[in-house]
Formats: C-alpha cells, sequence, structure tokens
C-alpha cells in the first residue's frame, strides 16, 4: 500500500491556562489518521472541536503535547517538506501595506523561482483565483473574501503536493465558495492531496473521498461521507400538489406538512412507492422525490450530547 | 540566510510604508531651527551645541523606532496571524528572526544616516565649513546606530515572550540600567552590604553597557576617539545582540502560536 501523504499518530494537545498556567485544557485528544495520496479529505466538526488545532500541530505553529506526524513520509519538523505544502490558514490576513502582486511575489521567493517564474506563477495565481484587476491594490482595501482568495493563491502559488486548507469557504460569497470547490477539485485532477477543515456538510459531501468528524477533541469517525455513521439517509421526502382533497388521501395528508398549495410528506424508504402510489390514485402531482438526511447541526448536535453525556459519565464514576 | 535576507528586505519595505522614515522630516525642522536660534544666540560654541542637540535627536528617535517597532515585529505579526502562512513556507523561526532584525537595523541604518547628513548639513550652515574633526561626528552617529541595533535585539527578545506593553518597559527599563553600569560597578560597600555590592557588579556585567557607547561630549569637542574603542563597540554589540537573538529564536522556536 502507498505511503499516506499525511499520516498523523496519537497527536494531543493541551493547552494550560490559568494565572500560573498550571490547568491544562486538552484540545486534541489521540488523534490517529491518514491522509491517502491524492484524496480530498473533509475535516468536519464545530467551532472549537479541534480542527484548527490539528492543521496548526500539522504546520508547526503550535507543538503537540503528546504523538508525531509525518507528511509525504517526512516528520513535520523537516522544513524542506514544506515545499511541497501550501497551507491557507482561517480567516487568512496578510501584510495590509502590500498589494496581492506584491504579497503572492514575496511568498514565492521562499520557494526559489526565478523573477521570471515568479511573475508567470503570481499572475497566473491571480487570474485562477479571480483576483485579476485587484493585484496591484493594497491588501488593506480588500474585503474579507478578497483576503480568502489571496490565502488560496498563496497556498498553490509553488504547486505543492500536499495542500492543507482551515475553513477555505469561510467568508466567501455563493461565486467564491463555487470557484474555491473547483480549485479543490481541479487539485485533486491533478493528483494533489487536499486536506481541508470545514462545518459546512454539504462542501465535505460534495468534495470529499473521505472525512473524518471530530467533537470535543476526538475523532468520533472517519469514512466516505455517504458511509458515516449518522450521516445516512433517515427517510424520504414527497413534495406534491393537491387539486382536490379526497377521502382516500386524507390520511396521508394527516401526515403531511403544508406549504402554501404544496405538501411534504415524510415516509420511510421501504413505504416509499406504496406512498406514491397513495398519492397518484388521489390525483396529487409529484413534484419531488428527495432523500432526508440529518442536517449538519443535527448530526453535530447529536454528537456533541454524547460527547458531554460521556464526559459526564467518567466525571461520575470518577466520584 | 537568503530566506532571512527575503524577510528583512520586506519588513525594510514595511517601514518605509508605514511612514516609519517620516520622522526624518521631524528631525529636518529641529535642526533648522536649532540652526537658526544657534546662530542668533551662541558665541563660539555653535557647533558643540548644533553637534549635541542633533546627536541627541539621533539617539532618541532612534530609540524609539527600534523600541516601539522593535516590539512590534514579532507580536503584530502574530497578533495579525500574518505569520501562519509565513511560517507554513520553508522558512525556520530563526531565519524569521534573523530576517525581521535585519530588517529594521536596515531601516535605522538609512534613517540615521539620513539624519547624521542633516546635522552636517546643519553645521555647515553654522560653521560655513567642515573640519577634519568633524569626522568623531560620523563615529559618535555609529556608535548610536550600534546601539539601536542592540536596543532592537533586546525588544525583540522580550516581545518573543510577553505582551507588546511589557516588551517596551522591559526594553526601556534595561536600556535605562543599561546607561549607569559604571556606577553599578562603583557602589562601595560603604553604602551597601559587601554581598550586595558584589551581586551589583556581578548583576552589571550581564547588563547591556550603553556607557560605552556614548561620545557626544568628544564628538561635540571635537576630540578624537581611539579606534580601539570603535573595534571594541562593534564587537560588543554584535556578540551581545547575537547573544540576546540566539536566546529569542530559542524561546520563539517552541512558542505556540494560538
Amino acid at each position: 500500500m502507498a505511503e499516506a501523504a499525511i499520516d498523523i499518530e496519537n497527536l494531543t494537545k493541551d493547552y494550560p491556562y490559568g494565572f500560573l498556567q498550571l490547568k491544562k485544557k486538552r484540545s486534541l485528544e489521540g488523534l490517529t489518521m491518514q491522509v491517502q495520496t491524492g484524496e480530498v479529505f473533509g475535516f468536519l466538526g464545530p467551532n472549537g472541536a479541534g480542527k484548527s488545532t490539528t492543521i496548526k500541530l500539522l504546520m508547526r505553529l503550535i507543538f503537540p503535547t503528546a504523538g508525531s506526524a509525518r507528511i509525504l513520509g517526512k516528520p513535520i519538523s523537516d522544513i524542506a517538506m514544506h515545499r511541497n505544502i501550501g497551507y491557507l490558514p482561517e480567516q487568512p490576513y496578510f501584510y495590509d501595506y502590500l498589494t496581492a502582486e506584491e504579497v503572492l511575489d514575496y511568498f514565492a521567493r521562499f520557494h526559489d523561482f526565478s523573477a521570471e517564474e515568479r511573475r508567470a506563477r503570481v499572475s497566473g495565481m491571480l487570474k485562477k483565483v479571480g483576483l485579476e484587476s485587484a493585484g496591484q491594490i493594497q491588501l488593506r482595501k480588500y474585503s474579507k473574501g478578497m483576503l480568502q482568495r489571496v490565502g488560496l493563491a498563496q497556498a498553490i502559488l509553488h504547486d505543492p503536493e500536499v495542500v492543507v486548507l482551515d475553513e477555505p469557504m469561510s467568508g466567501l460569497d455563493p461565486v467564491g465558495r463555487r470557484e474555491v470547490r473547483d480549485i479543490i477539485l481541479e487539485l485533486k485532477k491533478q493528483g494533489k492531496t487536499v486536506l481541508f477543515s470545514t462545518h459546512i456538510l454539504s462542501d465535505a459531501e460534495m468534495l470529499c473521498d473521505r472525512v473524518g468528524v471530530i467533537v470535543g477533541g476526538k475523532l468520533q469517525g472517519i469514512g466516505a461521507p455517504s458511509e458515516m455513521v449518522g450521516l445516512k439517509a433517515h427517510g424520504m421526502e414527497i413534495l406534491f400538489e393537491l387539486s382536490g382533497v379526497g377521502e382516500s388521501v386524507r390520511a396521508v395528508i394527516a401526515q403531511a406538512t403544508r406549504t402554501g398549495d404544496r405538501y411534504r410528506l415524510h415516509v420511510e424508504e421501504s413505504d416509499l412507492y406504496a406512498a406514491i402510489e397513495q398519492l397518484h390514485a388521489s390525483g396529487a402531482r409529484i413534484l419531488s422525490v428527495t432523500q432526508v438526511k440529518p442536517s449538519l447541526e443535527e448530526y453535530f448536535m447529536h454528537l456533541v450530547a454524547a460527547d458531554r453525556a460521556q464526559a459526564a459519565a467518567v466525571e461520575v464514576s470518577g466520584k | 540566510m537568503k530566506r532571512a535576507g527575503i524577510v528583512a528586505l520586506n519588513t525594510f519595505r514595511e517601514a518605509v510604508r508605514d511612514r516609519v522614515l517620516y520622522n526624518l522630516v521631524f528631525f529636518a525642522l529641529v535642526m533648522m531651527i536649532a540652526a537658526i536660534l544657534v546662530g542668533q544666540i551662541s558665541i563660539d560654541i555653535e557647533d558643540e551645541v548644533m553637534v549635541s542637540l542633533g546627536l541627541s535627536a539621533i539617539s532618541i528617535i532612534g530609540l524609539l523606532i527600534a523600541v516601539f517597532i522593535g516590539v512590534g515585529l514579532v507580536s503584530k505579526e502574530i497578533d495579525k496571524r500574518t505569520l501562519y502562512a509565513l511560517l507554513a513556507k520553508p522558512l525556520r523561526r530563526w531565519e524569521f528572526l534573523a530576517g525581521k532584525f535585519a530588517g529594521l537595523v536596515l531601516t535605522l541604518t538609512v534613517n540615521t544616516a539620513a539624519m547624521a547628513a542633516g546635522l552636517f548639513l546643519a553645521l555647515y550652515y553654522v560653521k560655513h565649513s567642515l573640519q577634519r574633526t568633524d569626522a568623531v561626528v560620523l563615529v559618535a552617529v555609529y556608535f548610536i546606530l550600534l546601539k539601536l541595533a542592540l536596543v532592537v535585539a533586546l525588544a525583540m527578545l522580550f516581545s518573543c515572550f510577553t505582551s507588546p506593553l511589557l516588551a517596551i518597559l522591559f526594553t526601556g527599563g534595561l536600556y535605562v540600567a543599561g546607561l549607569f553600569v559604571h556606577e553599578m560597578r562603583g557602589v562601595g560597600s560603604a553604602l551597601i552590604s559587601p554581598g550586595l555590592a558584589a551581586i551589583l557588579r556581578g548583576i552589571s556585567y550581564l547588563l547591556p553597557n550603553f556607557e560605552n557607547f556614548d561620545v557626544m561630549g568628544a564628538a561635540a569637542h571635537g576630540r578624537s576617539v581611539a579606534g580601539a574603542l570603535i573595534a571594541q563597540n562593534t564587537a560588543y554589540a554584535a556578540l551581545y545582540s547575537l547573544i540576546v537573538l540566539s536566546v529569542a529564536a530559542a524561546i520563539f522556536s517552541q512558542r505556540n502560536l494560538k
């Protein structure tokens, strides 16, 4: 089996706090996972779950209390390995006295490109992230979304093998989000490995080969989005209209939710065809049938509640 | 070191764009006013007054830049999180620190050189000529620059492990203490206990000795400065800065950037 692009082993991070910094809060607990080469991996979790902590540990912005990690087979402390990594920090901020062109040129210099190559890469990257016409404007005049695009540009400017993006869709409008999604898919086509964190489930479902879900600093599950326990569809929803309400359909309508002229009926997958036939026979016009999946909030609330219940159980048994 | 050089040039660019060099306008105004006033009120001591005033202004302005910008070199990058993307590049933390240090020292060099040129212009205006003995003013300016480099190193060290406000206080405190190292060594056991005097003497050797960089009196009176002192001060500033920056790098290399 090929070596994993990112190999994390028992990574743990405690943050000291209090006046004397003697108390410790565990942000990440024994994280072990791999991201395979060429894979788009989504790191999911609510705010404060440990996603950014993991990414910062990988980027050596913070140091682990225990555990280790390797990227492209090399320990993360190996500075040469950083030539092959691209990183977009969460809510990136760059030198506001520089223009986008200058900041990208500055970052490109660390990769030993010639002046000509730097110019070509910077110009190409600005075009790719939709900032072609804003390249000579100082970053202090940029919006949050534009800064996010600059951040993405600097992360992939040097054509890295592994791209780590911390909340890449944050602060972007729908057009920007679409563009970022396209860039991630393009990176995948090029065979790059992409690890990105998000708390937006639809982004992960759309882009990821696999996702890891982290809550309370602990990895709760890992796998293909469709295989994830808790992310599976739990029923079907039929959207329909009725011209008249006959006796035969009255029982069905009683279970449906009405919005204007339309009704939404939630049924189990096994009862779907029976319900459709019944509606059809009653003269209902079926507009759509969709799978019902838990919302991100439902899913996370479920995991958070389980995590809290476990913590409470540990506390009680400790007493 | 190439990567430190990239950081240094960007730090210089930041200082220029943040209008740090605008202080030169203030300095020029001080020099012009002083030259006009000195010409009217001084009797045969015009050049002494001009040199003392000019060197003091160069020193004070430089110190303000060294302390306030020196402290912000690291802390601002952490607060604004501009450092995050940078440290993901093939750049070691000590290279970042060395680059920041070199960038501000370059800024201070340009700034000090411009102020020194202004001082010589003012001297020429007052005396209508420049003598060979005026070259000692250049030595005094050089010593100010060495002193400023040392202050930048100290400011960076403190900013690596404490808040900007405390770093300013610590750097300022250490600078003031460093102006009195000879006095600390001279405190006899008649005034304090022998043990305390020994401790004070020991501390005085650890503190940065800023007294040795002050040749303002010699410069004002046109007295020459020994070549040995120039070599000694150069070596002292270089070595002390290197030690301070090494400690700063050791601390910063272990620091968690939240």
